[in-house]
């Protein structure tokens, strides 16, 4: 059975975009349009990973990577931000957060397909 | 569709919100009437931009974006006040934001020292604040891209690497066993396992880190593929890359400390527990709410309501309006067959058909409601052009606005885009005066425009308002003289002075300007607002400004109609025109040279119109007192009596265009199918309207 990776992230060309690259490579896709939406997602099944912008309404990433990671389903599921911010302010956050990896935008398919070969145990 | 492309198109629906959202925030921001998430709406609507924009390598958005970010970033975290000079640059940047996504799409090109200038002012904000701003800004300028290919490497066999992760690094879901597999496509592992530090097991804490590892990799790659697999774990871990003993003598002076180290650190010292890769398993991951500190959940704080939406298909909903116009013209000829069969009213089939009706007038409006659109849209992208336009002209404006909620049909809305640009450019540059000349005048400085919206007896009312110098009559009427649009000895009321503007050719604009003299005149506007059904009308006080107003009707699908029949022939007059209904008495009516006649009607004679001759379905003129005079208004306010036989029904009707149908004819609105399934035509009362001011006032012949 594929991966399946639960993408985080309001824009649905972003949406989009990783999708089509994602299930390029054989992955199976689940989408959420932002944290709390990517947070009800990840409550109801474990992700193999979770891939998740940090700019979101309603709950940012910082906040969805925190609350997922007090969920005993979600313990130690790999957990990859996208950033556009450069600064290693937002990585520390982030991984403060509990994220795993980062992944900088702009990114193409080859550097997303390979934080995500990098993360994923499968 | 190719995906690239369904999700570029996505990517510019997204852009086109998140640009009404930036403007929408930055003009609440200007006003002082803006809260802490206004701004942070505006910087993630921005930011989204910039990520999308970089997907698709759109760079010169991207830059322009993030810059734009960073001076935003000054406003969200306080260091920069949003001070009127601050807002306006961000106004600007908006636009130009605008128009670089407008340039990524295709449809513009932006100007490289409008885009330089703005940059420079966006990066002049950031960088009073805070240095790193523009640091970062312009480490994105440029990215470049290191290749040390002098640096391949030590001549060494491959690296030793010494690895202890801390409990942090379990914590963030990352895993030695990944880790190790990545290596391992590097070349040949020899990988040492340290479990020394394992504790008994009653003193075992899951989420606890104990081994580490020492790994031989024998390979070619270079130091920085190796670092690379570390990549995220760099600062969860204790760490150290040495060349394998090989080629002790290729190192670095500074870097032989750690090195010195691990090359002591004797691999024998430790059990060494040698494992299979696969084997390799990382302890099971710690239970992380057991260490994260005690947080109240805060979810429902943040759960801001959120409309719930669905992108549709236009088309859908298109056929799905046709289907429903379908429906109405059914559900009439089953009225008319209930009709027919000779029930009584009384029976079952009469109160069906009643009920029938009522649910199909409720689809009906529904379908209007999904096809329906706020002005709002079309009001902010004018506030753009005001701005622009006050910049061009060095006048002061402010725009404001009513009835923002209004709902207009789609396909109203978006024809009305390119007169109301029109209008709106016109107030500021023909009508409003220079803050020099305001002064003088002893108004504010600041002019202002004035856009209002309101739903009014079945149709919307536009009003484009400024508070200006007003029509210069005398300058439009020896204007039109010039231009052999009026004879020079007319006699023209201030109304029809006013009419003149509507004429095609006419621009007052003594030199063309590069505003409104576009080649595009007020006649463009009037038609394009009447291809939609729609009439527009000025007035104008001297002095005082001057009002357009646009009224369109609310649906182009249906109408509410007066059924009536004229020499056999059926026909349908708008409901929306008809002031009221009557039979004339001959002492009312009167003749006006050879076959003109006119109705007195309250006080005022009317233009008397015998349809059945004008629409040639007979020769005779019809006797007034046989028939039905109604009575209807027109553009301006201006009314006439149509003469009609009888009058069938008032019903709802289905438009069905003749234009695309057959073609166009005089008189004639639309067409539309009846109950009993034959065509009518729908009048076009604008059209006798305007042909009966023409009979009776000469001069103005061409205006309507």
């Amino acid at each position: 059975m594929s991966a399946n990776i639960l993408t985080v992230d309001d824009s649905a060309s972003l949406r989009m975009t990783t999708r089509l690259a994602l299930s390029g490579a054989g992955y199976a896709v689940t989408e959420a349009v932002d944290g709390l939406d990517g947070l009800e997602k990840a409550k109801t099944r474990r992700f193999d990973a979770i891939l998740t912008d940090i700019n979101m309404p309603r709950m940012d990433g910082l906040r969805m990577i925190e609350e997922l990671r007090r969920l005993p389903n979600q313990l130690g599921v790999p957990i990859v931000f996208l950033t556009t911010e450069s600064d290693p302010e937002m990585k520390a956050r982030a991984k403060a957060a509990g994220a795993t990896a980062w992944l900088t935008k702009p990114f193409d398919a080859a550097q997303l397909l390979k934080v995500m070969s990098k993360v994923l145990t499968k | 569709m190719d995906p690239m492309e369904t999700i570029r198109q996505t990517f510019f629906q997204e852009c086109e919100e998140q640009l009404n959202e930036t403007e929408t925030g930055l003009l609440a921001l200007e006003i002082g009437e803006a809260d802490s998430e206004t701004v942070n709406a505006v910087f993630r609507a921005v930011h989204s931009i910039k990520g999308g924009a970089g997907a698709f390598k759109y760079e010169r958005l991207v830059r322009f974006a993030h810059v734009f970010e960073t001076a935003l970033d000054g406003l969200r975290n306080g260091a920069l006040e949003a001070s009127p000079a601050v807002m306006k640059t961000m106004l600007r940047s908006a636009d130009l934001l605008a128009d670089l996504v407008r340039e990524a799409r295709g449809d513009a090109t932006v100007e490289d020292e409008r885009l330089e200038t703005l940059r420079g002012a966006l990066a002049g904000l950031a960088e009073a604040p805070s240095e790193p701003a523009t640091q970062e800004a312009d480490a994105f300028a440029f990215q470049p891209l290191t290749l040390c290919l002098d640096d391949l490497g030590p001549p060494a066999p491959g690296w030793r690497i010494f690895f202890r992760p801390t409990a942090d690094l379990y914590r963030r879901g990352n895993e030695p066993a990944r880790i190790l597999r990545e290596l391992a496509e590097l070349g040949d592992l020899d990988v040492a396992c340290d479990a020394s530090a394992l504790p008994l097991l009653d003193a075992f804490d899951p989420g606890g880190a104990y081994l580490a590892w020492t790994i031989d990799l024998t390979t070619s790659a270079p130091r920085e593929r190796v670092e690379e697999a570390f990549d995220f774990v760099v600062d969860d871990c204790d760490l150290r890359i040495a060349p394998l003993a090989a080629a002790p003598e290729s190192e670095t002076p500074e870097s032989e400390t750690p090195e010195a180290e691990t090359q002591n650190a004797d691999p024998f010292a430790f059990t060494p527990l040698s494992i299979d890769l696969p084997a390799i398993d990382a302890p099971p991951a710690p239970e992380a709410s057991a260490r994260a500190p005690a947080r109240k959940p805060e979810i429902s704080r943040t759960e801001a309501p959120v409309s719930q939406t669905i992108r549709v298909d236009l088309e859908r909903v298109d056929r799905l309006a046709n289907l429903v116009g379908e429906l109405v013209i059914n559900q009439a000829m089953l009225s008319q067959s209930i009709v027919e069969a000779g029930l009584p009213r009384a029976s079952k089939a009469f109160d069906d058909l009643s009920a029938l009706e009522q649910l199909t007038r409720e689809i009906q409006d529904g379908i209007m409601a999904i096809r329906a659109q706020p002005v709002k849209p079309l009001f902010q992208r004018m506030t753009r052009i005001v701005r622009e336009v006050a910049d061009a002209t060095g006048k002061m404006v402010r725009l404001k606005t009513e009835g923002e909620a209004t709902e207009v049909d789609r396909t109203v809305f978006e024809k009305l885009a390119d007169p109301l640009t029109h209008l709106v450019r016109n107030a500021v540059d023909h009508g409003l005066e220079t803050p020099g000349d305001r002064a003088a005048a002893g108004k504010p400085e600041h002019g202002e425009v004035r856009l209002s919206a309101a739903h009014r007896s079945g149709r919307i009312v536009i009003d484009v308002s400024d508070d200006g110098k007003g029509i210069d009559r005398a300058r439009v009427k020896a204007k039109a003289i010039e231009q052999d649009l009026i004879a020079p000895d007319a006699q023209l009321s201030n109304a029809e002075i006013d009419n003149l503007l509507f004429l095609p050719g006419f621009s007052t604009a003594a030199a063309v300007s590069d505003i409104s003299g576009r080649g595009v005149g007020m006649d463009v506007v009037k038609s394009s607002i009447q291809s939609l059904g729609g009439r527009i009308s000025v007035s104008s006080r001297p002095g005082l400004g001057a009002t357009f107003s646009l009224s369109l009707p609310l649906t182009l699908a249906v109408l509410d109609g007066m059924v009536v029949k004229v020499a056999d022939q059926t026909l349908v007059t708008p409901l929306t025109t008809i002031v009221e209904t009557l039979r004339p008495k001959a002492k009312d009516v009167h003749r006006l040279g050879v076959d003109q006649r006119v109705l007195a009607d309250r006080g005022a004679f009317v233009p008397l119109i015998d349809i059945g001759r004008e629409m040639g379905f007979r020769f005779t003129p019809a006797d007034p007192q046989s028939g039905v005079v109604i009575i209807v208004e027109g553009d301006g306010g201006a009314r006439c009596a149509l003469m009609v036989d009888s009058i069938l029904d008032q019903r709802q009707v289905v438009i069905k265009s003749l234009e695309t149908n057959y073609q166009q004819v005089q008189g004639v609105a639309a067409a539309t199918i009846l109950g009993d399934g034959r065509v009518a035509l729908i009048l076009d009362v604008d059209r006798f309207v305007a042909g009966a001011a023409a009979c009776s006032q000469p001069p103005l012949a061409a205006v309507s």
